[in-house]
């Protein structure tokens, strides 16, 4: 039986160009002349550099030049004002100076005519190290745990008030470095064309972002710079600065004065882009016997890097999501020799909703209440933290909408009750919330004589199909069919539009659409005189007035409806898991992924993407874990053969499921964004899943089958 | 073959792999011939000539059928089938994810048979007739598999798009597409991290149900 529930709704619109091979990705531009670029890793943990012998490299055929922090130009961005010191942390620098912060740094570029000769050419750079000791292990590191800049702590109520509750529990959770992992490398080709003007094609999520930051690096005037990323293979938060490896092309493109093109390794993407980071947690929460919350805990330390502070408050989910007089909670971040980790899906969130998922169905099986029922007890009718009204809110029907879909009712509260041909059966859920955001954006639209309608906004597309959204926005309010529309983005030199990131893009750059289109009609409206329709024939209106085209830019941004709402979207996973009691391999049987993002904009996409979370959720559940080799600080599974994520054998049909209820507030559209929410809450998900199907409550992911067997090989219950 | 090479290869040197090319064209007649006036080589050192030279000796000439159009190429034997793909032919449609043979993107189809082109070097495909994803529709006729993808949402981002179409369609050649749990295991090679495999399952299904001729 084939699944139809795939076809529905508009279809991408730049699908054929994806399914012929025609879309091209940064790395996929020729721009006459080009070389290639290849960077030499740091093979020591923390020290300084020796010496660097480039001399056989430079020897070598077709090589151009290469480049160190010995020979590298001054980066103007990179210098300290005078008489100003050295600033303790701070953005890593390239080719800046001799130290090594973390194993695999860049410390040398090598350009070469073709890409063979560069990478050859790589490997004959050698350098002598002065290596000091290192940590890299985040365990050892706990007790000298700083908070981070702003806040760490917070307190509700009273602090520590679960501890005086009747049921109540206090876990630890922990969640391994998790990498992004994008199909598509890290790219970028650079050429300067002029002494002052630059083009890059590079992998981003915000091309005007990224024109920023290369600006402010190079100290240019940011007109002068111009980002190309019209198509991105997945970026899932990677791709939302300029890194190291974009400076070290520009700066070689200037050094060699052709274009230059440097595509990561796969194993640089697990050093070089950033990542989730490792995460200790502590949670302690109580409640009275009827399973109303007295009281959370929560506390986390996370790892970072030695330079840099990366803060993304997973602690915050236990403020925000229930109705909980007395939360506190602290965190703390942990500097280690290791690259800066980054914002990853659902970042803060993903990593507190593991910790408090997981305790609230701990705390399901002391109370002997259904976990879902024990959600709805507590569940938040206005903003916890602010005490304001949501915007909208029906988290309540998306539990039932779950709970029917997966067959909630078959649960079986004892767990490892339940088995089917050998395998034990469990089911679990676990929930997710993320703000509702919503930024300053433009967009133009153009209305041609020919009865086509372009628009054009600078925002990339990273994969969720935002250029479907922005014509199915356009089609409605135009009412023009979407083969007539067109739309132009990734591209720096368009009107304004941040970077696709944190659920924002349809809320920010669909309503800039939205406004365009409602000012175009209104210009319209003028042209035809009075007594013109709501949605005339725009071309005769233009031919009857000699115009070839008639066009409107519009700005919009939140307004004060922001002050008087919290606006949060919600979802809701539900799983149902297999487990070999002799192996211990987990296998998802079925998946429901609900979620209240108000109302659905382009369905066969936002489907789509629902699915895409889930799945990157029951990576982080099952299977993925950067794993390092403490004693030399280096990745040991820096791969796909050895960094797992899921592939098509691990993944069953995924049922989503739209709320669909317009929020009458955050945006014209009544959408809110679903990219976080669709992963955040899947992790837990499945460990309550597999709890109740073995009665072993792994708080430490991925749950991979040596947790679930104890060291005779059996399954323990 | 072996006859063929020793014609093309330069003799194999006992120096490091570093200098063997200076070695070898110290002892080759032509470089003879210019040392003969110290003037000119010292000019032809300056300008690379030396490594153009070796350029040229380094390189294996290779006959490739791509999407139907013969190309004789010159290429180093070091260059992968994936890299000539996209760095020499400009066929960018084939992705790279990993060199390593561990994701699938650049998944072509060889004489009929899917391989992964990252781990196929060019002059091991000589002679044969090599399918990439820009050579599967017929004009502006899509293939049944590409307009499955797109009618089922097979992808979001698009980059993995194409080495899942060329495994799709190898997929049912093969006669591994009998059924859901089939296709999800032969069609695991290809990594899709936007998380498109229900959706890329049903695509094939369509196809394979269908009765399409792939």
């Amino acid at each position: 039986m084939t699944n139809n529930q795939s076809t529905k709704g508009l279809s991408r619109i730049d699908g054929r160009l994806k399914v012929t091979g025609a879309a091209r990705y940064s790395a996929e531009f020729a721009p006459a002349g080009m070389v290639y670029g290849v960077l030499v890793g740091s093979t020591i943990t923390k020290g300084t550099i020796k010496s660097i012998d480039s001399k056989a490299a430079e020897r070598a055929p077709g090589v151009l030049s290469v480049i160190t922090h010995q020979n590298c130009p001054r980066i103007a961005g990179y210098q300290v004002e005078p008489g100003k010191k050295e600033p303790e942390k701070g953005t890593y620098k390239l080719f800046y100076n001799n130290k090594i912060l973390f194993n695999g740094q860049p410390i040398a570029i090598v350009i070469a005519d073709t890409f063979e000769r560069a990478l050859y050419a790589a490997s004959l750079v050698k350098a002598q190290y002065n290596a000091a000791e290192h940590n890299t292990r985040l365990i050892d590191q706990k007790h000298e745990a700083f908070a981070p800049e702003g806040d760490g702590t917070s307190k509700r109520g009273e602090a520590d008030a679960w501890k005086t509750a009747p049921f109540k529990l206090e876990q630890e959770y922990i969640i391994p470095s998790e990498v992004h992992s994008p199909m598509e490398l890290h790219a970028i080709i650079a050429k300067w064309d002029a002494a002052d003007r630059l083009t890059v094609w590079t992998k981003t999520q915000g091309v005007q972002d990224t024109r920023d930051g290369i600006a402010s690096i190079f100290k240019l005037p940011r007109e002068n710079i111009q980002v190309n990323s019209k198509f991105v293979g997945g970026a899932f938060g990677s791709a939302l600065q300029v890194w190291p490896h974009e400076v070290a092309a520009i700066v070689a493109a200037k050094l060699v004065k052709r274009p230059v093109k440097l595509v990561l390794g796969r194993a640089d993407m697990f050093t070089s882009v950033g990542y989730r980071p490792h995460t200790w947690q502590k949670i302690g929460i109580g409640a009275t016997a009827d399973g109303k919350l007295v009281g959370i805990t929560h506390e986390a330390i996370g790892q970072t890097s030695a330079y840099e502070d990366f803060n993304e408050g997973p602690i915050g989910v236990s403020r925000a999501t229930y109705a909980c007089a007395n939360v506190n909670t602290l965190y703390k971040l942990s500097a280690l020799d290791i690259g800066s980790p980054t914002w990853m899906r659902g970042p803060g969130e993903a990593t507190g909703a593991f910790a408090l998922e997981s305790a609230l169905d701990e705390l399901s099986y002391q109370l002997n209440i259904d976990p879902v029922e024990l959600r709805i007890i507590n569940h938040a009718d206005t903003d916890p933290e602010s005490g304001k009204p949501f915007s909208s809110k029906y988290l309540k029907e998306a539990y039932k909408l779950g709970a029917d879909a997966i067959g909630w009712s078959d649960r079986k509260t004892k767990p490892g009750a339940t088995a089917q041909n050998g395998w034990l059966v469990g089911y679990g859920m676990g929930g997710g919330m993320f703000g509702a955001y919503r930024d300053k954006a433009a967009a133009r639209v153009v209305m041609k004589d020919d009865g086509t309608l372009l628009i054009q906004t600078a925002v990339s597309d990273i994969g969720p199909g935002t250029g479907t959204m922005i014509v199915t926005i356009a089609s409605e309010e135009m009412g023009l069919p979407a083969e007539k529309i067109k739309f132009d983005l990734g591209d720096s030199s368009l009107p304004l539009a941040p970077s696709q990131g944190g659920s924002g893009t349809t809320a920010t750059v669909g309503s800039a659409v939205y406004q365009a289109c409602t000012d175009l009609k209104e210009n319209f409206q003028k042209l035809a005189g009075n007594g013109g329709t709501d949605k005339p024939d725009y071309a005769a209106i233009l031919k009857r007035n000699n115009l070839q085209k008639l066009e409107v830019t519009s700005t919009t941004n939140g307004g004060p409806e922001r002050d008087k709402y919290a606006m949060y979207a919600w979802s809701v996973h539900f799983v149902k898991v297999l487990v070999h009691p002799a192996t211990g391999v987990v296998k998802i049987d079925k998946a429901v992924c609900v979620a209240d993002c108000g109302h659905v904009v382009s369905p066969k996409t936002a489907r789509s993407q629902l699915i895409g979370g889930a799945i990157g959720g029951i990576g982080m559940a099952l299977m993925e874990e950067v794993v390092i080799d403490h004693r030399y600080g280096r990745l040991v599974n820096n791969n796909f053969a050895d960094y797992h994520v899921p592939v098509n054998a691990d993944i069953p049909q995924i049922e989503a499921i739209f709320v669909n209820k317009p929020d009458p507030y955050i945006n014209p559209m009544g959408a809110k964004g679903m990219a976080e929410i669709a992963l955040i809450g899947m992790a837990p998900a499945v460990a309550n899943a597999v709890y109740n199907a073995t009665g072993k409550r792994v708080r430490e992911l991925p749950i991979t089958p040596d947790k679930l067997l104890g060291k005779d090989g059996a399954m323990e219950s | 073959m072996e006859d063929e090479r020793a014609h093309i290869l330069p003799e194999a040197d006992s120096g490091t792999s570093e200098n063997s090319r200076r070695n070898f064209l110290k002892q080759s007649t032509l470089l003879t011939a210019i040392a003969l006036t110290p003037a000119t080589a010292v000019k032809a050192a300056e300008a690379h000539v030396d490594e153009k030279i070796a350029g040229a000796f380094e390189k294996m000439p290779v006959k490739l059928e791509v999407n139907g159009i013969n190309h004789s190429l010159s290429v180093e034997p070091r260059a992968t089938l994936l890299d000539i793909l996209r760095e020499q032919l400009d066929l960018t449609g084939t992705k790279k994810g990993c060199d390593h043979g561990q994701c699938g993107a650049c998944t072509v189809h060889v004489d009929g048979r899917r391989v992964n082109s990252c781990l196929t070097l060019g002059v091991m495909v000589n002679g044969k007739k090599i399918t990439t994803i820009e050579g599967l529709a017929k004009g502006d006729e899509l293939h049944p598999m590409q307009e499955a993808f797109i009618k089922h949402d097979g992808f979001q981002c698009g980059y993995c798009t194409p080495g899942q179409i060329m495994s799709a369609v190898a997929c049912i050649r093969e006669g591994h597409a009998n059924s859901e749990m089939e296709i999800r295991e032969y069609m695991s090679g290809n990594i899709c991290r936007c998380g498109a495999y229900p959706n890329i399952v049903n695509a094939i299904q369509e196809v394979k149900e269908g009765g399409f001729k792939v």
